[in-house]
Protein backbone atom coordinates (compact mmCIF):
# COMPACT_ATOMS: atom_id res chain seq x y z
CA UNK A 1 0.00 0.00 0.00
CA UNK A 2 3.03 2.63 0.98
CA UNK A 3 4.43 1.62 -2.11
CA UNK A 4 1.85 1.77 -4.19
CA UNK A 5 1.38 5.60 -2.96
CA UNK A 6 4.55 6.20 -2.93
CA UNK A 7 5.49 5.17 -6.77
CA UNK A 8 1.52 7.14 -7.78
CA UNK A 9 2.66 9.91 -5.53
CA UNK A 10 6.55 10.63 -8.21
CA UNK A 11 4.29 9.56 -11.00
CA UNK A 12 1.91 12.32 -9.95
CA UNK A 13 4.92 14.71 -9.82
CA UNK A 14 6.39 14.42 -13.22
CA UNK A 15 2.55 14.50 -14.52
CA UNK A 16 1.99 17.68 -13.07
CA UNK A 17 5.18 19.27 -13.88
CA UNK A 18 4.55 18.34 -17.45
CA UNK A 19 1.23 20.10 -17.80
CA UNK A 20 3.29 23.71 -16.63
CA UNK A 21 5.73 22.65 -18.95
CA UNK A 22 4.22 24.39 -22.02
CA UNK A 23 1.93 27.43 -21.75
CA UNK A 24 -0.97 25.53 -22.34
CA UNK A 25 -1.42 24.99 -18.66
CA UNK A 26 -0.99 29.09 -18.11
CA UNK A 27 -3.92 29.19 -21.21
CA UNK A 28 -6.40 26.62 -19.68
CA UNK A 29 -6.12 28.45 -16.23
CA UNK A 30 -6.81 31.27 -17.67
CA UNK A 31 -9.53 30.27 -20.03
CA UNK A 32 -11.02 28.51 -16.68
CA UNK A 33 -10.99 31.31 -14.48
CA UNK A 34 -12.54 34.03 -17.30
CA UNK A 35 -15.20 31.43 -18.16
CA UNK A 36 -16.42 30.60 -14.80
CA UNK A 37 -16.42 33.98 -14.56
CA UNK A 38 -17.98 35.25 -17.78
CA UNK A 39 -20.87 32.72 -17.36
CA UNK A 40 -21.57 33.45 -13.18
CA UNK A 41 -21.81 37.46 -14.30
CA UNK A 42 -23.18 37.49 -17.79
CA UNK A 43 -25.27 34.55 -18.16
CA UNK A 44 -26.05 33.88 -14.29
CA UNK A 45 -27.07 36.81 -13.54
CA UNK A 46 -25.09 36.92 -10.98
CA UNK A 47 -25.24 40.68 -9.68
CA UNK A 48 -28.82 40.89 -11.41
CA UNK A 49 -30.36 38.13 -8.98
CA UNK A 50 -29.81 40.17 -5.87
CA UNK A 51 -28.88 37.17 -4.07
CA UNK A 52 -25.55 36.12 -1.99
CA UNK A 53 -24.39 32.94 -3.41
CA UNK A 54 -22.34 31.45 -5.76
CA UNK A 55 -25.40 29.11 -7.21
CA UNK A 56 -25.20 31.00 -10.97
CA UNK A 57 -21.24 30.15 -10.83
CA UNK A 58 -21.47 26.71 -9.98
CA UNK A 59 -24.29 26.09 -12.30
CA UNK A 60 -22.32 26.39 -15.56
CA UNK A 61 -19.33 24.16 -14.22
CA UNK A 62 -20.97 20.86 -15.91
CA UNK A 63 -21.05 22.13 -19.40
CA UNK A 64 -17.89 24.01 -19.01
CA UNK A 65 -16.02 20.70 -17.47
CA UNK A 66 -17.66 19.04 -21.03
CA UNK A 67 -14.72 20.77 -23.14
CA UNK A 68 -11.93 21.18 -20.26
CA UNK A 69 -11.84 18.49 -18.51
CA UNK A 70 -11.43 16.04 -21.66
CA UNK A 71 -8.58 18.75 -22.86
CA UNK A 72 -6.79 17.80 -19.82
CA UNK A 73 -6.95 14.52 -20.09
CA UNK A 74 -6.84 14.08 -23.64
CA UNK A 75 -2.64 13.74 -23.31
CA UNK A 76 -2.44 11.44 -20.09
CA UNK A 77 -2.29 7.97 -21.98
CA UNK A 78 -2.42 8.53 -25.86
CA UNK A 79 0.75 11.21 -25.59
CA UNK A 80 2.81 8.01 -23.65
CA UNK A 81 1.39 5.78 -26.69
CA UNK A 82 2.46 8.16 -29.31
CA UNK A 83 5.61 9.19 -28.10
CA UNK A 84 7.18 5.72 -27.17
CA UNK A 85 7.41 6.23 -23.57
CA UNK A 86 4.75 3.36 -22.03
CA UNK A 87 7.34 1.09 -22.95
CA UNK A 88 9.96 2.82 -20.82
CA UNK A 89 7.26 3.82 -17.77
CA UNK A 90 5.75 -0.18 -18.33
CA UNK A 91 9.01 -1.13 -17.76
CA UNK A 92 10.00 0.81 -15.13
CA UNK A 93 9.43 -1.04 -11.14
CA UNK A 94 6.15 0.35 -11.28
CA UNK A 95 2.71 -1.50 -11.20
CA UNK A 96 0.01 -0.15 -14.07
CA UNK A 97 -2.38 0.89 -11.43
CA UNK A 98 0.56 2.95 -9.82
CA UNK A 99 1.23 4.47 -12.90
CA UNK A 100 -2.92 5.32 -13.57
CA UNK A 101 -3.60 6.08 -10.32
CA UNK A 102 -0.67 8.42 -10.57
CA UNK A 103 -1.40 10.25 -14.16
CA UNK A 104 -4.79 10.74 -12.55
CA UNK A 105 -4.06 12.32 -9.64
CA UNK A 106 -1.96 14.95 -11.70
CA UNK A 107 -4.73 15.92 -13.87
CA UNK A 108 -7.68 15.76 -10.98
CA UNK A 109 -4.94 18.50 -8.78
CA UNK A 110 -4.21 20.48 -11.93
CA UNK A 111 -8.40 20.91 -12.02
CA UNK A 112 -8.31 21.16 -8.58
CA UNK A 113 -5.44 24.02 -8.89
CA UNK A 114 -8.16 25.99 -11.29
CA UNK A 115 -10.87 25.72 -8.85
CA UNK A 116 -8.74 27.28 -6.06
CA UNK A 117 -7.49 30.23 -7.96
CA UNK A 118 -11.14 30.96 -8.37
CA UNK A 119 -11.26 32.52 -4.93
CA UNK A 120 -11.65 35.64 -6.04
CA UNK A 121 -15.95 34.79 -6.66
CA UNK A 122 -15.67 33.68 -3.15
CA UNK A 123 -14.03 36.64 -1.73
CA UNK A 124 -16.79 38.94 -4.38
CA UNK A 125 -19.56 36.95 -2.79
CA UNK A 126 -18.69 37.53 0.95
CA UNK A 127 -17.95 40.97 0.20
CA UNK A 128 -21.06 41.83 -1.13
CA UNK A 129 -23.65 39.91 0.84
CA UNK A 130 -23.65 37.22 3.71
CA UNK A 131 -23.52 33.64 1.55
CA UNK A 132 -23.89 30.45 3.26
CA UNK A 133 -20.22 29.85 3.29
CA UNK A 134 -20.97 25.52 4.03
CA UNK A 135 -23.08 25.82 0.87
CA UNK A 136 -20.00 27.37 -1.13
CA UNK A 137 -17.99 24.39 0.26
CA UNK A 138 -20.62 21.45 -0.39
CA UNK A 139 -20.46 22.92 -4.30
CA UNK A 140 -16.53 23.52 -4.31
CA UNK A 141 -16.69 19.26 -3.12
CA UNK A 142 -19.16 18.69 -5.83
CA UNK A 143 -17.38 20.47 -8.73
CA UNK A 144 -14.08 18.65 -7.45
CA UNK A 145 -15.29 15.43 -7.75
CA UNK A 146 -17.71 15.99 -11.06
CA UNK A 147 -14.44 16.90 -12.70
CA UNK A 148 -12.83 13.75 -11.22
CA UNK A 149 -15.86 11.62 -12.75
CA UNK A 150 -14.79 13.04 -16.27
CA UNK A 151 -11.18 13.08 -15.63
CA UNK A 152 -11.65 9.00 -15.12
CA UNK A 153 -13.51 9.24 -18.57
CA UNK A 154 -11.04 11.28 -20.06
CA UNK A 155 -7.78 9.09 -18.76
CA UNK A 156 -10.29 5.60 -20.04
CA UNK A 157 -10.26 7.08 -23.40
CA UNK A 158 -6.94 8.31 -23.53
CA UNK A 159 -5.80 4.90 -22.91
CA UNK A 160 -8.25 3.64 -26.01
CA UNK A 161 -6.64 5.59 -28.59
CA UNK A 162 -3.07 6.91 -29.33
CA UNK A 163 -4.85 10.07 -31.13
CA UNK A 164 -5.26 12.61 -28.53
CA UNK A 165 -7.99 14.47 -31.00
CA UNK A 166 -9.63 11.15 -31.16
CA UNK A 167 -9.47 10.96 -27.34
CA UNK A 168 -10.60 14.34 -26.39
CA UNK A 169 -13.50 14.24 -28.64
CA UNK A 170 -14.71 10.73 -27.65
CA UNK A 171 -14.13 11.91 -23.62
CA UNK A 172 -16.18 14.63 -24.05
CA UNK A 173 -18.60 12.76 -25.86
CA UNK A 174 -19.20 10.31 -23.50
CA UNK A 175 -19.29 13.09 -20.31
CA UNK A 176 -21.90 14.43 -22.83
CA UNK A 177 -24.55 11.29 -22.03
CA UNK A 178 -23.41 11.05 -18.66
CA UNK A 179 -24.51 14.94 -17.85
CA UNK A 180 -27.44 15.01 -20.65
CA UNK A 181 -28.89 12.18 -19.25
CA UNK A 182 -30.08 14.10 -15.88
CA UNK A 183 -31.56 16.92 -18.39
CA UNK A 184 -34.61 17.48 -17.75
CA UNK A 185 -35.77 17.90 -22.10
CA UNK A 186 -33.87 14.13 -22.28
CA UNK A 187 -36.33 13.30 -19.01
CA UNK A 188 -39.00 14.60 -20.00
CA UNK A 189 -39.05 12.80 -23.50
CA UNK A 190 -37.60 9.54 -21.57
CA UNK A 191 -40.45 9.39 -19.45
CA UNK A 192 -43.04 9.59 -21.99
CA UNK A 193 -42.01 6.29 -23.50
CA UNK A 194 -39.70 4.65 -21.12
CA UNK A 195 -41.27 2.88 -17.52
CA UNK A 196 -40.74 5.40 -14.89
CA UNK A 197 -38.08 3.03 -13.32
CA UNK A 198 -36.06 3.26 -16.16
CA UNK A 199 -35.40 7.05 -16.92
CA UNK A 200 -35.23 7.17 -12.95
CA UNK A 201 -32.58 4.86 -13.71
CA UNK A 202 -30.85 6.78 -16.34
CA UNK A 203 -31.56 10.00 -14.16
CA UNK A 204 -29.20 8.60 -10.99
CA UNK A 205 -26.75 7.73 -13.54
CA UNK A 206 -26.49 12.11 -14.54
CA UNK A 207 -23.74 13.28 -13.26
CA UNK A 208 -25.45 16.70 -13.39
CA UNK A 209 -28.29 15.45 -11.31
CA UNK A 210 -26.21 14.27 -8.75
CA UNK A 211 -24.05 17.61 -9.21
CA UNK A 212 -27.51 20.09 -8.55
CA UNK A 213 -28.17 17.93 -5.41
CA UNK A 214 -25.18 18.90 -3.67
CA UNK A 215 -24.83 22.53 -4.84
CA UNK A 216 -27.33 23.03 -2.74
CA UNK A 217 -25.87 21.78 -0.20
CA UNK A 218 -27.31 18.20 0.35
CA UNK A 219 -24.25 15.99 0.83
CA UNK A 220 -25.80 12.60 0.75
CA UNK A 221 -24.68 9.04 0.47
CA UNK A 222 -25.79 8.13 -2.40
CA UNK A 223 -24.23 11.42 -4.60
CA UNK A 224 -20.88 10.41 -3.20
CA UNK A 225 -20.84 7.16 -3.77
CA UNK A 226 -21.87 7.74 -7.37
CA UNK A 227 -18.97 10.00 -8.30
CA UNK A 228 -16.47 7.85 -6.02
CA UNK A 229 -17.20 4.79 -7.86
CA UNK A 230 -17.78 6.68 -11.27
CA UNK A 231 -14.52 7.82 -10.81
CA UNK A 232 -13.38 4.09 -9.75
CA UNK A 233 -15.13 2.03 -12.66
CA UNK A 234 -13.20 4.22 -15.15
CA UNK A 235 -9.97 4.16 -13.39
CA UNK A 236 -10.61 -0.37 -13.59
CA UNK A 237 -11.16 0.38 -17.13
CA UNK A 238 -8.65 2.31 -17.98
CA UNK A 239 -6.43 -0.64 -16.43
CA UNK A 240 -7.39 -3.26 -18.68
CA UNK A 241 -7.25 -0.75 -21.41
CA UNK A 242 -3.68 0.16 -20.63
CA UNK A 243 -3.02 -3.37 -20.56
CA UNK A 244 -5.16 -3.90 -24.01
CA UNK A 245 -3.62 -1.05 -25.85
CA UNK A 246 -0.07 -0.50 -24.46
CA UNK A 247 1.53 -2.33 -27.23
CA UNK A 248 -0.26 -0.98 -30.03
CA UNK B 1 24.12 -18.63 -9.83
CA UNK B 2 22.19 -19.27 -13.19
CA UNK B 3 21.79 -16.98 -16.07
CA UNK B 4 21.21 -13.35 -15.34
CA UNK B 5 18.63 -13.61 -18.47
CA UNK B 6 16.73 -16.49 -18.98
CA UNK B 7 13.88 -17.09 -21.48
CA UNK B 8 11.94 -20.50 -22.20
CA UNK B 9 10.02 -21.07 -25.29
CA UNK B 10 8.92 -17.17 -25.74
CA UNK B 11 5.88 -17.28 -28.01
CA UNK B 12 3.94 -14.60 -29.38
CA UNK B 13 1.18 -14.18 -32.14
CA UNK B 14 -0.56 -10.76 -33.47
CA UNK B 15 -3.59 -11.62 -35.41
CA UNK B 16 -2.51 -13.80 -37.77
CA UNK B 17 1.10 -13.50 -37.68
CA UNK B 18 3.42 -15.23 -35.52
CA UNK B 19 5.82 -12.75 -34.59
CA UNK B 20 8.12 -14.95 -32.09
CA UNK B 21 7.76 -18.19 -32.65
CA UNK B 22 9.49 -20.15 -29.70
CA UNK B 23 12.61 -18.93 -28.69
CA UNK B 24 14.55 -19.75 -25.54
CA UNK B 25 17.94 -18.44 -24.89
CA UNK B 26 19.87 -17.85 -21.31
CA UNK B 27 22.87 -15.09 -20.79
CA UNK B 28 25.20 -15.07 -18.02
CA UNK B 29 27.43 -12.44 -16.15
CA UNK B 30 29.71 -10.98 -18.54
CA UNK B 31 28.51 -11.96 -21.86
CA UNK B 32 27.38 -9.77 -24.54
CA UNK B 33 24.21 -11.09 -26.59
CA UNK B 34 24.29 -9.63 -30.07
CA UNK B 35 20.21 -10.31 -31.39
CA UNK B 36 20.64 -9.88 -35.20
CA UNK B 37 17.89 -10.87 -37.87
CA UNK B 38 16.08 -8.85 -40.45
CA UNK B 39 13.64 -6.21 -39.69
CA UNK B 40 10.05 -7.98 -38.50
CA UNK B 41 12.33 -11.14 -37.30
CA UNK B 42 11.20 -10.78 -33.83
CA UNK B 43 13.98 -9.05 -32.32
CA UNK B 44 11.78 -6.49 -30.54
CA UNK B 45 8.58 -8.71 -30.14
CA UNK B 46 11.51 -10.54 -28.03
CA UNK B 47 12.99 -7.96 -25.96
CA UNK B 48 9.48 -6.43 -24.96
CA UNK B 49 8.26 -9.99 -23.93
CA UNK B 50 11.36 -9.84 -22.19
CA UNK B 51 11.89 -7.05 -20.27
CA UNK B 52 7.66 -7.36 -19.52
CA UNK B 53 6.42 -4.89 -21.26
CA UNK B 54 4.39 -7.75 -23.49
CA UNK B 55 2.74 -10.59 -21.92
CA UNK B 56 4.10 -13.87 -24.11
CA UNK B 57 1.34 -16.64 -25.15
CA UNK B 58 3.32 -19.05 -23.83
CA UNK B 59 6.88 -19.54 -22.71
CA UNK B 60 8.05 -17.50 -19.86
CA UNK B 61 11.36 -15.39 -18.93
CA UNK B 62 13.06 -14.25 -16.16
CA UNK B 63 15.71 -11.31 -14.72
CA UNK B 64 18.05 -12.59 -12.25
CA UNK B 65 15.80 -15.27 -11.38
CA UNK B 66 12.73 -13.42 -11.23
CA UNK B 67 10.21 -14.63 -13.44
CA UNK B 68 9.25 -11.02 -14.92
CA UNK B 69 5.32 -11.67 -14.84
CA UNK B 70 4.67 -13.20 -11.88
CA UNK B 71 7.61 -10.71 -9.83
CA UNK B 72 7.20 -7.79 -12.41
CA UNK B 73 9.01 -5.09 -9.74
CA UNK B 74 11.72 -7.63 -8.58
CA UNK B 75 12.66 -7.92 -11.95
CA UNK B 76 12.16 -4.79 -13.23
CA UNK B 77 14.41 -3.33 -10.64
CA UNK B 78 17.06 -5.54 -12.13
CA UNK B 79 16.85 -4.47 -15.43
CA UNK B 80 17.89 -1.29 -17.30
CA UNK B 81 16.09 -1.50 -20.31
CA UNK B 82 16.77 1.19 -23.67
CA UNK B 83 13.68 0.68 -26.11
CA UNK B 84 13.53 1.08 -29.58
CA UNK B 85 13.75 4.79 -30.08
CA UNK B 86 15.25 5.06 -27.23
CA UNK B 87 12.10 7.21 -26.00
CA UNK B 88 12.20 10.08 -23.44
CA UNK B 89 9.82 12.76 -22.00
CA UNK B 90 10.53 15.48 -24.46
CA UNK B 91 9.78 18.56 -22.29
CA UNK B 92 11.92 17.07 -19.57
CA UNK B 93 15.09 18.31 -19.49
CA UNK B 94 18.20 14.91 -18.96
CA UNK B 95 18.34 15.86 -15.35
CA UNK B 96 15.16 16.51 -14.05
CA UNK B 97 13.91 13.52 -16.54
CA UNK B 98 17.29 11.21 -15.04
CA UNK B 99 15.67 12.75 -11.50
CA UNK B 100 12.57 11.35 -12.02
CA UNK B 101 13.59 7.75 -13.03
CA UNK B 102 16.22 7.59 -9.98
CA UNK B 103 13.34 8.12 -7.38
CA UNK B 104 11.19 5.40 -9.40
CA UNK B 105 14.07 3.66 -9.12
CA UNK B 106 14.08 4.35 -4.99
CA UNK B 107 16.89 5.74 -5.01
CA UNK B 108 16.55 9.06 -2.51
CA UNK B 109 18.40 12.24 -1.24
CA UNK B 110 22.09 12.92 -2.42
CA UNK B 111 22.62 10.00 -3.94
CA UNK B 112 20.29 10.89 -7.10
CA UNK B 113 22.69 13.72 -7.46
CA UNK B 114 25.68 11.15 -7.81
CA UNK B 115 23.79 8.95 -9.82
CA UNK B 116 22.43 11.54 -12.33
CA UNK B 117 26.49 12.90 -12.32
CA UNK B 118 27.67 9.36 -12.64
CA UNK B 119 25.07 8.40 -15.56
CA UNK B 120 25.84 11.79 -17.15
CA UNK B 121 29.59 11.83 -17.30
CA UNK B 122 29.55 7.79 -18.67
CA UNK B 123 27.34 8.85 -21.51
CA UNK B 124 29.03 12.12 -21.98
CA UNK B 125 25.44 14.32 -21.51
CA UNK B 126 27.09 16.61 -19.28
CA UNK B 127 27.01 19.44 -21.77
CA UNK B 128 23.32 19.55 -22.36
CA UNK B 129 21.77 18.38 -18.46
CA UNK B 130 19.81 21.02 -18.60
CA UNK B 131 18.60 21.61 -21.72
CA UNK B 132 15.03 20.43 -22.92
CA UNK B 133 14.89 17.04 -24.39
CA UNK B 134 13.18 17.56 -27.52
CA UNK B 135 15.67 20.34 -28.40
CA UNK B 136 18.32 18.41 -28.34
CA UNK B 137 20.00 16.28 -31.50
CA UNK B 138 19.34 12.44 -32.15
CA UNK B 139 22.79 10.98 -30.62
CA UNK B 140 22.30 13.20 -27.15
CA UNK B 141 18.37 12.25 -26.90
CA UNK B 142 19.68 8.44 -27.71
CA UNK B 143 22.51 8.97 -25.08
CA UNK B 144 19.47 9.67 -22.45
CA UNK B 145 17.94 6.49 -23.23
CA UNK B 146 20.76 4.76 -22.35
CA UNK B 147 21.66 6.81 -19.27
CA UNK B 148 18.63 6.41 -17.54
CA UNK B 149 18.78 2.26 -18.17
CA UNK B 150 22.04 2.36 -16.45
CA UNK B 151 21.19 5.31 -13.43
CA UNK B 152 20.55 2.13 -11.15
CA UNK B 153 23.60 0.14 -12.10
CA UNK B 154 21.55 -3.04 -13.05
CA UNK B 155 23.13 -6.62 -13.74
CA UNK B 156 20.70 -6.74 -17.20
CA UNK B 157 21.12 -4.59 -19.84
CA UNK B 158 18.39 -4.87 -22.42
CA UNK B 159 19.09 -2.38 -25.49
CA UNK B 160 16.68 -2.33 -29.17
CA UNK B 161 18.87 -1.00 -31.52
CA UNK B 162 20.93 1.74 -29.34
CA UNK B 163 23.58 2.38 -32.10
CA UNK B 164 20.63 3.25 -34.57
CA UNK B 165 20.81 6.80 -36.55
CA UNK B 166 23.60 7.72 -34.39
CA UNK B 167 27.36 9.10 -36.50
CA UNK B 168 30.45 6.98 -36.51
CA UNK B 169 31.63 8.59 -33.33
CA UNK B 170 28.73 8.48 -31.72
CA UNK B 171 28.50 4.49 -32.72
CA UNK B 172 32.03 3.86 -30.82
CA UNK B 173 31.26 5.95 -27.88
CA UNK B 174 28.12 3.79 -27.43
CA UNK B 175 30.17 0.65 -27.83
CA UNK B 176 33.25 1.46 -25.76
CA UNK B 177 30.44 2.35 -22.77
CA UNK B 178 28.81 -1.54 -23.61
CA UNK B 179 32.40 -2.72 -23.40
CA UNK B 180 33.36 -1.13 -20.45
CA UNK B 181 30.03 -2.79 -18.53
CA UNK B 182 30.15 -6.01 -19.84
CA UNK B 183 31.92 -7.65 -17.34
CA UNK B 184 29.55 -7.36 -14.51
CA UNK B 185 26.16 -7.86 -16.35
CA UNK B 186 24.25 -9.59 -18.56
CA UNK B 187 23.79 -7.68 -21.75
CA UNK B 188 21.09 -8.21 -24.72
CA UNK B 189 21.62 -5.80 -27.34
CA UNK B 190 19.70 -6.02 -30.69
CA UNK B 191 21.02 -4.50 -33.91
CA UNK B 192 21.19 -4.98 -37.47
CA UNK B 193 24.66 -3.66 -37.86
CA UNK B 194 27.01 -6.78 -38.26
CA UNK B 195 30.03 -4.79 -37.55
CA UNK B 196 28.24 -3.99 -34.17
CA UNK B 197 28.49 -7.76 -33.16
CA UNK B 198 32.28 -8.12 -33.83
CA UNK B 199 33.01 -5.17 -32.31
CA UNK B 200 30.66 -5.87 -29.13
CA UNK B 201 29.69 -8.93 -28.57
CA UNK B 202 30.45 -11.93 -27.00
CA UNK B 203 27.70 -14.16 -28.86
CA UNK B 204 25.38 -13.82 -31.64
CA UNK B 205 21.77 -15.55 -31.99
CA UNK B 206 20.50 -15.04 -35.10
CA UNK B 207 16.48 -15.28 -35.49
CA UNK B 208 14.70 -15.32 -38.60
CA UNK B 209 10.61 -15.54 -38.36
CA UNK B 210 10.34 -15.60 -34.64
CA UNK B 211 12.63 -18.59 -34.36
CA UNK B 212 16.50 -18.82 -33.54
CA UNK B 213 18.62 -19.90 -36.52
CA UNK B 214 21.55 -19.63 -35.42
CA UNK B 215 23.58 -19.04 -32.12
CA UNK B 216 27.24 -18.69 -31.37
CA UNK B 217 30.14 -16.54 -31.27
CA UNK B 218 30.70 -13.95 -34.07
CA UNK B 219 33.65 -16.90 -35.71
CA UNK B 220 31.36 -19.65 -35.18
CA UNK B 221 29.03 -17.64 -37.44
CA UNK B 222 31.80 -17.02 -39.95
CA UNK B 223 32.56 -20.48 -40.12
CA UNK B 224 29.25 -21.46 -41.50
CA UNK B 225 29.98 -19.44 -44.54
CA UNK B 226 30.93 -22.31 -47.48
CA UNK B 227 33.78 -20.42 -48.31
CA UNK B 228 35.65 -19.54 -44.67
CA UNK B 229 39.17 -20.24 -45.01
CA UNK B 230 39.43 -20.33 -49.08
CA UNK B 231 41.90 -18.75 -50.33
CA UNK B 232 42.19 -15.37 -53.08
CA UNK B 233 44.34 -15.41 -55.53
CA UNK B 234 45.04 -12.58 -58.08
CA UNK B 235 47.09 -14.02 -60.95
CA UNK B 236 47.81 -11.88 -64.60
CA UNK B 237 44.84 -13.26 -67.20
CA UNK B 238 47.32 -15.01 -69.32
CA UNK B 239 48.52 -17.21 -66.69
CA UNK B 240 44.91 -18.37 -65.63
CA UNK B 241 44.52 -21.42 -67.26
CA UNK B 242 47.97 -23.19 -65.75
CA UNK B 243 47.01 -21.06 -62.52
CA UNK B 244 43.51 -22.97 -61.99
CA UNK B 245 45.30 -26.18 -63.39
CA UNK B 246 47.66 -26.07 -60.38
CA UNK B 247 45.33 -25.05 -57.66
CA UNK B 248 42.63 -27.84 -58.91
CA UNK B 249 45.86 -30.56 -58.54
CA UNK B 250 47.21 -28.89 -54.99
CA UNK B 251 46.53 -30.60 -51.98
CA UNK B 252 43.40 -30.13 -49.79
CA UNK B 253 41.93 -27.87 -52.31
CA UNK B 254 37.61 -28.79 -53.39
CA UNK B 255 37.09 -26.76 -56.07
CA UNK B 256 38.79 -23.22 -57.91
CA UNK B 257 36.29 -20.28 -58.97
CA UNK B 258 36.49 -17.67 -61.27
CA UNK B 259 35.39 -14.81 -59.55
CA UNK B 260 36.32 -11.92 -61.82
CA UNK B 261 38.35 -10.40 -64.68
CA UNK B 262 39.79 -6.95 -64.61
CA UNK B 263 42.66 -5.00 -66.01
CA UNK B 264 44.89 -7.93 -67.21
CA UNK B 265 44.06 -9.60 -64.00
CA UNK B 266 42.01 -12.05 -63.12
CA UNK B 267 40.82 -13.25 -59.46
CA UNK B 268 40.56 -16.62 -58.48
CA UNK B 269 39.08 -18.44 -55.31
CA UNK B 270 39.86 -21.89 -53.92
CA UNK B 271 38.03 -23.63 -51.83
CA UNK B 272 38.90 -25.69 -49.13
CA UNK B 273 37.80 -29.46 -49.01
CA UNK B 274 37.40 -29.23 -45.09
CA UNK B 275 38.72 -26.35 -42.47
CA UNK B 276 41.05 -23.68 -44.08
CA UNK B 277 43.81 -23.95 -46.56
CA UNK B 278 47.35 -23.03 -45.78
CA UNK B 279 48.05 -19.66 -47.88
CA UNK B 280 51.92 -20.27 -47.82
CA UNK B 281 51.17 -24.15 -48.97
CA UNK B 282 49.35 -22.24 -52.07
CA UNK B 283 51.08 -19.58 -52.71
CA UNK B 284 54.36 -22.32 -53.11
CA UNK B 285 52.19 -24.02 -55.40
CA UNK B 286 52.22 -21.15 -57.81
CA UNK B 287 55.19 -19.89 -57.34
CA UNK B 288 57.20 -23.89 -58.24
CA UNK B 289 55.59 -22.89 -61.70
CA UNK B 290 56.46 -19.04 -61.47
CA UNK B 291 53.07 -18.16 -62.05
CA UNK B 292 53.64 -14.19 -60.39
CA UNK B 293 51.17 -13.46 -58.15
CA UNK B 294 49.49 -9.82 -57.15
CA UNK B 295 47.57 -10.51 -54.27
CA UNK B 296 46.37 -13.91 -51.86
CA UNK B 297 44.59 -14.28 -48.97
CA UNK B 298 42.64 -16.37 -46.67
CA UNK B 299 39.06 -15.23 -46.69
CA UNK B 300 36.99 -15.41 -43.64
CA UNK B 301 33.80 -14.23 -44.65
CA UNK B 302 32.01 -11.71 -44.49
CA UNK B 303 29.59 -11.60 -41.51
CA UNK B 304 26.14 -9.81 -43.79
CA UNK B 305 26.70 -12.09 -46.25
CA UNK B 306 26.97 -15.14 -42.88
CA UNK B 307 23.63 -13.37 -42.17
CA UNK B 308 21.90 -13.30 -45.49
CA UNK B 309 23.15 -16.64 -46.15
CA UNK B 310 21.63 -18.15 -42.78
CA UNK B 311 18.36 -16.25 -43.32
CA UNK B 312 17.47 -16.70 -47.19
CA UNK B 313 18.36 -20.58 -46.83
CA UNK B 314 15.79 -20.54 -43.55
CA UNK B 315 12.87 -18.47 -46.01
CA UNK B 316 13.99 -20.71 -48.92
CA UNK B 317 13.68 -24.28 -46.71
CA UNK B 318 10.39 -22.52 -45.05
CA UNK B 319 8.87 -22.09 -48.45
CA UNK B 320 9.67 -25.30 -49.74
CA UNK B 321 8.65 -27.21 -46.81
CA UNK B 322 5.19 -25.32 -46.85
CA UNK B 323 4.62 -25.92 -50.79
CA UNK B 324 5.37 -29.96 -49.80
CA UNK B 325 2.73 -29.78 -47.11
CA UNK B 326 0.36 -27.79 -49.51
CA UNK B 327 1.03 -30.66 -51.81
CA UNK B 328 0.32 -33.69 -49.39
Amino acid sequence: MRETLQNSWIIAKREFRAYFATPLAIVFLTIFIALTGAFAFYIGGFFDRGQADLAPFFAYHPWLYLLLVPAVAMRLWAEERKTGTIELLMTLPVSPLEAILGKFFAAWGFIGLALVLTFPMWITVNALGDPDNGIILTSYLGSFLMAGAFLAIGSFVSAMTRNQVIAFILAATIAFLFTMSGFEMVQNALKTWLPEAVSQAVSSMSVLSHFERITRGVVEAPTLVFFVSMIVFWLFATVIAVDQKKAE
Amino acid sequence: MGALIEAHDLCKTFGEIKAVDGISLKVNRGEVLGFLGPNGAGKSTTMKMITGFLEPDSGRASICGHDIQEAPKLAKANLGYVPEGAPSYAEMTPRSFLGFIAEVRGVWGDEVRQRIAAAAAKTGLEPVLDQTIETLSKGYKRRVGVAQAILHDPPVLVMDEPTDGLDPNQKHHVRELIKKMAADKAIIISTHILEEVEAVCTRAVVINRGAIVADGTAEDLLHRITYHGAVSIRVPTERSDAAIRLLKEAQGVAKVETLDKANGHIHLRALPREGALEAARVAAVLRAQSIPIDELYVERGRLDEVFRQITTSDDMKRKKSGEGATNA
